[in-house]
């Protein structure tokens, strides 16, 4: 225990004294964790919109304005031709083009129903997708509203058939602000990246000065090495969480429904998981280059796929099989079950059974693979 | 002077190291006797550093037989290391520690306790003539210094045999002469030196001398009898007369 205390006392020393280190695990991800959000809202507003309004009614009128009004769409473009409105999409002047036909009033009154026709420009995905929704669902709510008016003031009493509709509410995050999700989220690739590379990058720094090799031939126990490489990371993990709920709250004005205890319990079992693999990556690197590659590779995948930015159920049975195997996509989870829903250790004894296991694994096989003797 | 009735402290018998089919040590067999400076001559890529990884525990040998202080180098590596130092030809101390934060760690994760470490800690500095020194980062001496730092850090923990591999290699005349009064002062205290080298003068200085080439000893002896051997007036003739038959290509 002695010899373990000595190698603590070396890490710390030598991570204090290297100002870039406090720079990059300090500085940096604050940094980010306040621009990263802003780009990572799903919320689409400011959808330009081009009309082609051949009817000229009180119908096509009323129907615009409600779309105006939203709040999502700006109309850039008013037209009478559909070509004309299609190269705005063209030209990007537009992202949607809604075509309004003649006679859209008096064939609603008449026949009870009409076809109004949508063109999307699908280039970008999330966008149109959002664009297209919305806009069905204001049209939705523009035909019942029709229904309504009708109905009161009796000019149409044919075929009023009783409707379902289903009114959805949003629990946990009532008004489905982004930031409350996407926040805890880039905090945790945030904490992935610094666990996983500086650990990898902190050995091969020994590996390549061959200082290691000065290690290797001391009695020092491997697993000894091993926990006083651990250490100093999981403390500097836990800062860079502090300092990310942190901005969080200033910034964003996020603050977790759940217990601070259940938090920062998880975020040690993620950090024991994801600092194995640095160590693990760590003992097939020869340079820090190689380890740098290495964690790219898993970094990289980690961020796409543990459910930080799309959703993890979308994916085909197989691949969610494998992000299992992945400690972000439980502490992603865990993050969010905890800061949005106030879940409590019971409700995520699951994510955090798999990462002590994942971590177990990482850091067993760590050990296995570092040889004091080639 | 050791005398043949010390027993030794490194006996190997047919130690051999192979990569795939090249064969870096091929049946290496000496010994080496307490308190003895004993010098490893050869050209680069004749295999000495291979033989030295084998005897510090760093390398798996492929076959033969070696004990270092008693002890087996196949099952017993973490008690040879114990009892053994080794200043690499890389250097090997924390850039970013000071002098006395360096010779505290080394000190600490060889199991010595605080008291033992300052103690040690001052001692050294003084033999060193670092005492101003203490709390400058190693990084900010000049190489000959941080050398000789090296290889007192090397021996911190009182080691009985301590491993050298091309110590003074970049170093000037004058601060090599300084690194090989270190080394008399630790032989002289019962410390076995096993140092490897390209200068030949630093040749004469040990006890005895063995040349490598290709993988295989080809000459063992003191200096004099070397010379005598051979016919030859200095160490210098001696390894050229030897070494210029290698076949490897040097790396």
């Amino acid at each position: 225990m002695r010899t373990l205390f000595f190698l603590l006392e070396k890490e710390f020393r030598q991570i204090m004294r290297n100002k870039g280190i406090v720079r990059l695990l300090i500085i940096a991800p604050v940094i980010q964790l306040i621009l990263l959000p802003l780009a990572a809202d799903y919320s689409v507003k400011n959808i330009s919109i081009a009309v082609v309004d051949n009817d000229h009614s009180t119908a096509s009128q009323r129907l615009i304005g409600k779309i105006t009004s939203s709040g999502y769409f700006k109309l850039t473009g008013y037209t009478g031709s559909y070509t004309a409105a299609l190269s705005m999409v063209e030209q990007e002047k537009a992202d949607l083009a809604l075509q309004i036909p003649a006679h859209f009033e008096k064939d609603l009154v008449r026949e009870n129903s009409q076809k109004l026709y949508v063109a999307i420009n699908a280039i970008e995905g999330t966008k149109a997708n959002l664009g297209g929704a919305y806009l069905s669902s204001i049209i939705t709510d523009f035909n019942d509203q029709l229904r309504v008016d009708w109905h009161t003031t009796g000019t149409a009493t044919t075929s009023d058939a009783p409707q379902i509709t289903v009114a959805a509410s949003n629990w946990y995050n009532p008004y489905m602000d982004f930031h409350l999700y996407i926040v805890p989220a880039i905090l945790v690739t945030l904490v992935t990246t610094l666990a996983a590379m500086q650990t990898a990058f902190n050995i091969v720094q020994e590996k390549e000065s061959g200082t290691i090799e000065q290690i290797n031939v001391t009695p020092l126990k491997k697993h000894i090495f091993i926990i006083g490489k651990l250490v100093p990371f999981l403390v500097l993990g836990i800062i860079l969480f502090t300092l990310g709920l942190l901005v969080g709250w200033l910034f964003y004005g996020i603050v977790p429904v759940g217990s601070f205890w259940v938090l920062y319990i998880s975020l040690v079992d993620y950090l024991f998981a994801m600092l194995g693999l640095g160590l693990l990556l760590a003992t097939y690197s020869t340079t820090q280059m190689q380890a740098m590659s290495l964690s790219f590779f898993f970094i990289n995948i980690f961020n796409m796929m543990s459910g930080a930015f799309t959703a993890v159920d979308s994916m085909p049975g197989w691949a969610r099989a494998i992000v299992q195997t992945f400690p972000p996509s439980h502490f992603i989870r865990i993050m969010r079950m905890v800061v949005l829903k106030g879940s409590g250790l019971s409700d995520i004894l699951y994510d955090l059974g798999a990462m002590a296991l994942i971590g177990l694994v990482l850091n067993g096989w760590a050990i296995l693979n570092y040889r004091k003797t080639a | 002077m050791p005398s043949s009735a010390t027993p030794p402290v490194i006996t190997t018998d047919k130690l051999t190291k192979r990569f795939g089919h090249f064969v870096a040590a091929s049946e290496l067999t000496f010994q080496v006797a307490k308190g003895e400076i004993f010098g490893f001559l050869g050209a680069n890529g004749a295999g000495k550093t291979t033989a030295m990884r084998m005897l510090c525990g760093l390398l798996k040998p492929s076959s033969g037989k070696a004990t270092i202080a008693g002890f087996d180098v196949y099952t017993q590596t973490e008690k040879i290391k114990r009892r053994i130092g080794y200043m690499s030809q890389k250097f090997s101390l924390y850039d970013n520690l000071t002098v006395s934060e360096n010779i505290r760690f080394y000190g600490g994760i060889y199991g010595m306790n605080t008291a033992a470490i300052r103690t040690k800690t001052a001692e050294l500095l003084e033999e060193l003539q670092l005492e101003k020194e203490a709390k400058t980062l190693v990084s900010d001496l000049p190489l000959g210094w941080k050398q000789k730092l090296a290889f007192s850090v090397s021996i911190v923990h009182n080691p009985d045999i301590v491993f050298l591999d091309e110590p003074t290699g970049g170093v000037d005349p004058v601060t090599r002469r300084q690194f090989w009064d270190l080394i008399y002062h630790a032989a002289d205290r019962g410390v076995t030196i096993f140092v490897t080298t390209h200068y030949m003068d630093e040749a004469e200085y040990c006890n005895r001398v063995s040349i490598m080439v290709d993988g295989v000893i080809a000459a063992l002896d003191s200096p004099t009898r070397l010379k005598q051997q051979f016919g030859l007036d200095n160490m210098e003739d001696v390894f050229y007369e030897l070494a210029r038959n290698a076949k490897r290509k040097a790396d």
